[in-house]
């Protein structure tokens, strides 16, 4: 079995005095695509905030590609090779589209080009000089992901991308992701909707109250979906 | 009511309160960047712009260096010390309520001009113009100098409107105004950013001092007079808009040299009648959008 890309051990988080993270232990391994399962509030998308160094205090050990994350600063971690796509996207009310796009810097090679962007991402190319935040939810969320392809990052974290979109857009994110996936990308993605998650990942992470209660191949998630409705309270 | 007005007292006016409106508008433009990229209220402002004509002055008395050198030495001295300001006393304060930051620049401007009184008493010392001479306009007289006043400072804050609404790094500094830690997440070191918009405001109100100091006495309390103003001016063209910040500093350079001709008694009034009247009709500022703080 080769290396895991990133491991997680024993990660606490904090919000403030709040603790939202109780130990928390996952891997991830190179180009796979691992969903993070669970209720609201279990503690998914501080997951992804702790990984980057976006919540106020965190512990334990998160190893990514032979480098520890814990200590070190945001835009460090970001140039490790890691990018973000938050849930509720992000994207600036004072740039254009084209701006939005091209913000991220290039970090590392590997990156994808803007004109591929574009291509692959067609809707954005005919809204590049509109205000971000006049396109549709569908649109940036688009934006969200495309934007940090440009980066050179290979290991990506998106944070619920299907969240209030209609069905036909959701079908189109899990097209991209899948795609994502198929040139090699690595993807730690937090989802609500399992009907989603099971069409595109590889193995579930069940987490509970601030903890890991579970993992699950895509396999045993179709074989067992009545363990996994009472996981997710559905 | 007006015929007591000459068209050569209405145009000397005007062009005194486009003079004047070139001191508001580069002031309130560094803390328009200020407060609208890191959110920091900095009352020390005046106190920077104080430090700019200083700055300037000692150059001059110490070193020799003519007022051009000081045009670009004394802006990076102020702005280095403003650097120095953010990283000792803003730096820790800015996960706080913007209330502490405004608080400890007040307490800084209170520290900065007593030192300088101490050391340099309270009269104004006179700093001779690098441009004598003049040009009769037939209204009025035009000395060179506060032509080059009007004419550098208008070039400044058009140059740094431009690097903030047309350049990727103002597009990294606006996005960071509304998102910091996703712009981090980009991989911009974001702190760094922050702590560099503070020196280059803090450097533009040095750089008002040094254009300051031919035309008004150079004293302690010299930005301490015009702060109110400036954040007056700021107030009304909408906290951290860069363009409210330069069209209102000369809107009202203009309205207060206007209303010495015709009311003149209402001439320090009439800012702060403006201020009410735009906070009473748009209560974020002339210049402000729901989406931007452009």
């Amino acid at each position: 079995m080769t290396e895991p890309l990133l491991t997680v051990q024993n990660l606490e988080a904090w919000y403030g005095e709040s603790k939202a993270l109780h130990g928390m232990d996952f891997t991830v391994q190179p180009g796979e695509l691992v969903t993070l399962i669970g209720r609201n509030g279990a503690g998914k998308s501080t997951t992804l905030r702790s990984i980057m160094g976006i919540v106020g205090k965190r512990t334990g050990s998160i190893r990514f590609d032979g480098q520890e994350l814990i200590g070190k600063r945001t835009y460090q971690i970001a140039r490790t090779g890691i990018a973000y796509c938050p849930e509720e996207r992000a994207i600036f009310a004072s740039l254009n589209v084209a701006e939005n796009l091209t913000l991220p810097p290039v970090l590392k090679a590997g990156g994808i080009a803007d004109s591929e962007l574009l291509r692959q991402f067609p809707n954005l190319q005919r809204r590049l000089k509109s205000q971000g935040t006049k396109l549709s939810g569908g649109e940036q969320q688009m934006l969200a992901i495309a934007r940090i392809l440009r980066t050179g990052a290979r290991f990506l974290l998106l944070d619920e991308p299907s969240e209030g979109l209609a069905p036909v857009v959701v079908k189109e994110i899990g097209e991209q992701i899948k795609r994502l996936k198929a040139q090699g990308f690595t993807i730690l993605l937090v989802e609500q909707n399992l009907s989603f998650a099971r069409k595109v990942a590889d193995r579930h992470v069940v987490v509970e109250n601030g903890k890991v209660v579970d993992t699950l191949t895509n396999s045993a998630l179709e074989a067992d979906m009545a363990r996994v409705k009472t996981y997710l309270g559905v | 009511m007006f015929d007591h007005i000459s068209m050569q007292l209405l145009l000397g006016q005007l062009l005194i309160g486009l003079i004047n409106g070139s001191f508001y508008a580069m002031l309130s433009l560094g803390l328009a960047i200020i407060f609208g990229l890191i959110h920091v209220v900095n009352f020390a402002h005046g106190a920077q712009y104080m430090l700019g004509a200083f700055v300037a002055l000692l150059l001059l008395n110490h070193l020799g260096i003519p007022y051009w050198g000081a045009l670009f030495i004394a802006p990076v001295v102020v702005g280095a010390f403003g650097l120095l300001m953010e990283q000792t006393i803003l730096k820790p304060l800015r996960h706080l309520d913007h209330l502490y930051s405004l608080l400890a620049t007040f307490a800084a401007v209170l520290i900065i001009e007593g030192l300088m009184r101490l050391e340099f008493g309270s009269t104004g010392l006179p700093y001779a113009s690098p441009l004598p001479g003049g040009v009769n306009l037939g209204f009025m007289f035009l000395p060179y100098y506060r032509g080059w006043v009007v004419v550098f400072s208008l070039a400044v804050c058009i140059a740094t409107w431009l690097l903030i609404e047309k350049t990727k790094l103002g597009a990294y500094l606006r996005a960071a105004n509304e998102r910091p830690e996703i712009v981090e997440s980009f991989g911009i070191n974001v702190p760094r950013m922050m702590s560099l918009t503070y020196a280059f405001g803090v450097g533009l109100a040095g750089l008002g001092g040094v254009l300051a100091a031919p035309i008004y006495q150079v004293s302690p309390s010299m930005g301490s007079n015009l702060m109110i103003v400036i954040f007056a001016v700021v107030v009304i063209g909408g906290m951290g808009s860069i363009l409210g910040a330069i069209l209102t500093g000369y809107l009202i350079g203009i309205v207060e040299g206007l209303t010495k001709v015709f009311y003149p008694e209402a001439s320090n009034l009439a800012i702060f009648v403006i201020m009410i009247v735009a906070l009473i009709l748009r209560p974020n500022g002339l210049f402000s959008s729901p989406e931007s703080s452009r």
